[in-house]
């Protein structure tokens, strides 16, 4: 790829990336209007200069509650992504680093679940434990935690063979220094990438839970469960639906945009 | 031979392990069924006959096994909230996901491959350019938008069907295909743009290669090279990715299906976990399972017969 194609990339996923990103950062603290409070006299307005995405079925700005409910799709990504990596970081150093038994048996396992796609698996800890924005958060936590394993379990395996590591272990390292010290900055590279694209995953299953009313709960919005409930009314306010939906293509494609620049 | 036992036994072991710990885990969850089944005010000794009517006074490994041995006898189980085997609540709606899922697959092939081929034999044209810019939106697209927007476009716009307007096969075979196209149409788009992406990347690496170079100085024309010699070596990233598509597939059904209003086994699912209603979330999971693996089984033979270099 050319020079000048990598930086349109890079500009335009900035640039999409800004017009989602800071929204939703606003909306943590401001929003033009109470993203929960009705108006039955704008129910379902169009586009206007006062509600510019219009309003929804109960009167409710659609933009003030896109800013928030974007800020409660990337929180529950951001913690998804925490959970999934950390987690995933340490049971791949260890079972990469050691090998043995263990690291077969959880291995076995591990590719049981990503056989699984991750939005079933949420789904069986969501049964488990109800829903709400902190459950959703926990199980696409859990349901991300054996891609990571996997990677990083491969990159330790590759790099404990590597003469520095030797040489650490001649210097006397012990083996939780050598893993987290001396290997752990050297998965660097792949680790970022799998986040950047585990983000998107983690932005689109939340929206696909909430989408089925079991992910984020009334009265919290998230653009998921926006979408399911605008999907009522295609006929009487398609813009409802579109500006959601248009706002997680935005920031998927944002986000897939620059991981190819970073990757 | 050796190959595909092997990974016949693998395929098996999974499913064995995924049965142990989607039961575990619905066993071992706080809460008494028999409880929430006859309420608050039952007396110890209903619960006690509940218990024992439902199975559920024996230790766990033993319901576990008996439940392992129910499915080979096609008994998955009661229903809690419709007292009825399980087996019966499925039966009429597994077809209706599974020919979801295999219409989707077969469209994804339909538009991904041509489009990806063209777009790799006209590198650097301008439709080239065209369909990537295309293809980078629709890869950014979630199952469920692209099904709202197909809707939109299909359905309330062009009223090629109507929205929610599911018909069963037995009622009307015709416009059961034509309805389903649309769900199918929205699970599949997504994901014939990452295959259109993989295959187009991985011919234009083919290109470069010196067995393409030998290929055309023995005075192969190109169309021979390209269909002849290269496609089958390009075609093994987007197989594998076909694999992971195929999961990808079942979890995008039982979304599409909430949109579309079609009654199969998403929906059933749903219900279900909002009833927790276990026997038959635990039925419906293990039944994906069992799609799943098997899917990647038939990859994994199919990965094989392309390139039999793999062991």
């Amino acid at each position: 790829m050319n020079r000048k194609k990598r930086s349109f990339n890079f500009i335009l996923g900035t640039v999409l990336l800004a017009l989602t990103l800071i929204p939703a950062l606003i909306g943590l603290v401001w929003t033009p209007y109470d993203p929960e409070s009705m108006d039955v006299a704008n129910k379902l307005a169009h586009v206007s200069i006062r509600h510019i995405y219009g309003c929804d079925n109960f009167g409710r700005d659609v933009f003030s509650r896109i800013m928030s409910g974007s800020g409660i799709t990337l929180l529950i990504a951001i913690g998804t992504v925490a959970c999934g990596s950390i987690i995933g970081t340490i049971i791949g150093a260890f079972t990469g680093y050691f090998g043995g038994m263990v690291d077969t048996a959880i291995m076995r396992i591990n590719d049981v679940a990503l056989a699984f796609p991750s939005i079933l698996l949420a789904l069986v800890i969501i049964s488990l434990m109800g829903s709400g924005k902190y459950q959703v958060m926990f199980a696409l936590g859990i349901a991300f935690i054996p891609s990571y394993a996997r990677i990083v379990r491969g990159e330790y395996k590759r790099i404990k063979n590597l003469d520095y590591v030797k040489s650490a272990k001649l210097a006397g390292a012990g083996d939780l220094r050598i893993m987290f010290v001396h290997i752990l900055p050297n998965t660097k590279a792949v680790l970022l990438s799998s986040v950047m694209i585990g983000f998107n995953n983690a932005i689109l299953a939340e929206a696909g839970l909430s989408f089925l009313g079991i992910g984020v709960q009334p009265p919290d919005a998230s653009l998921g469960r926006m979408l399911s409930e605008a999907q009522a009314y295609l006929f009487t306010n398609p813009g409802y639906a579109m500006f959601p939906g248009i706002t997680i293509v935005m920031i998927i494609l944002g986000f897939s945009l620059l991981s190819k620049e970073i990757g | 031979m050796k190959y595909v036992a092997k990974k016949v036994i693998g395929a098996i072991i999974t499913l064995l392990v995924v049965s142990l710990l989607v039961f575990l885990a619905f066993a071992i969850i706080p809460g008494d069924p028999a409880l929430s089944r006859l309420g608050t005010n039952a007396t110890e000794s209903a619960l006690a006959a509940m218990r024992e009517r439902m199975g559920l006074n024996k230790p766990i490994p033993v319901r576990y096994l008996l439940w392992l041995a129910g499915i080979f006898k096609g008994d998955l189980g009661t229903s809690y909230a419709y007292e009825m085997p399980v087996t019966a609540l499925i039966a009429d709606k597994m077809p209706i996901t599974i020919t979801l899922m295999i219409y989707s697959l077969i469209l994804m092939l339909i538009i991904s491959v041509p489009l990806g081929v063209y777009a790799s034999y006209k590198e650097k044209t301008a439709i080239d350019r065209a369909i990537q810019i295309i293809n980078q939106i629709i890869m950014a697209l979630p199952p469920f938008f692209s099904g709202i927007l197909i809707t939109l476009v299909f359905g309330v716009g062009l009223k090629f069907f109507v929205p929610g307007g599911f018909v069963s096969i037995g009622v009307n075979p015709v416009r059961f295909f034509k309805f389903m196209f649309f769900p199918a149409l929205a699970i599949a788009l997504p994901k014939s743009a990452m295959i259109l992406n993989l295959l187009y990347t991985s011919l234009n690496g083919e290109k470069k290669k010196d067995y393409v170079r030998t290929a055309y100085s023995r005075g192969n024309t190109s169309n021979a090279v390209f269909f002849g010699h290269m496609l089958k070596n390009a075609s093994m990233p987007a197989i594998t990715f076909i694999g992971m598509a195929l999961a990808d597939i079942v979890a995008g059904s039982i979304i599409i299906e909430q949109v579309f209003g079609i009654p199969g086994l998403g929906r059933i699912l749903l219900t279900s976990i909002q009833n927790r209603d276990y026997p038959v979330v635990l039925a419906v999971i293990m039944l994906i399972a069992l799609m799943v693996v098997v899917t990647n089984l038939a990859v994994d033979v199919i990965y094989k017969i392309v390139d039999p270099r793999i062991e």
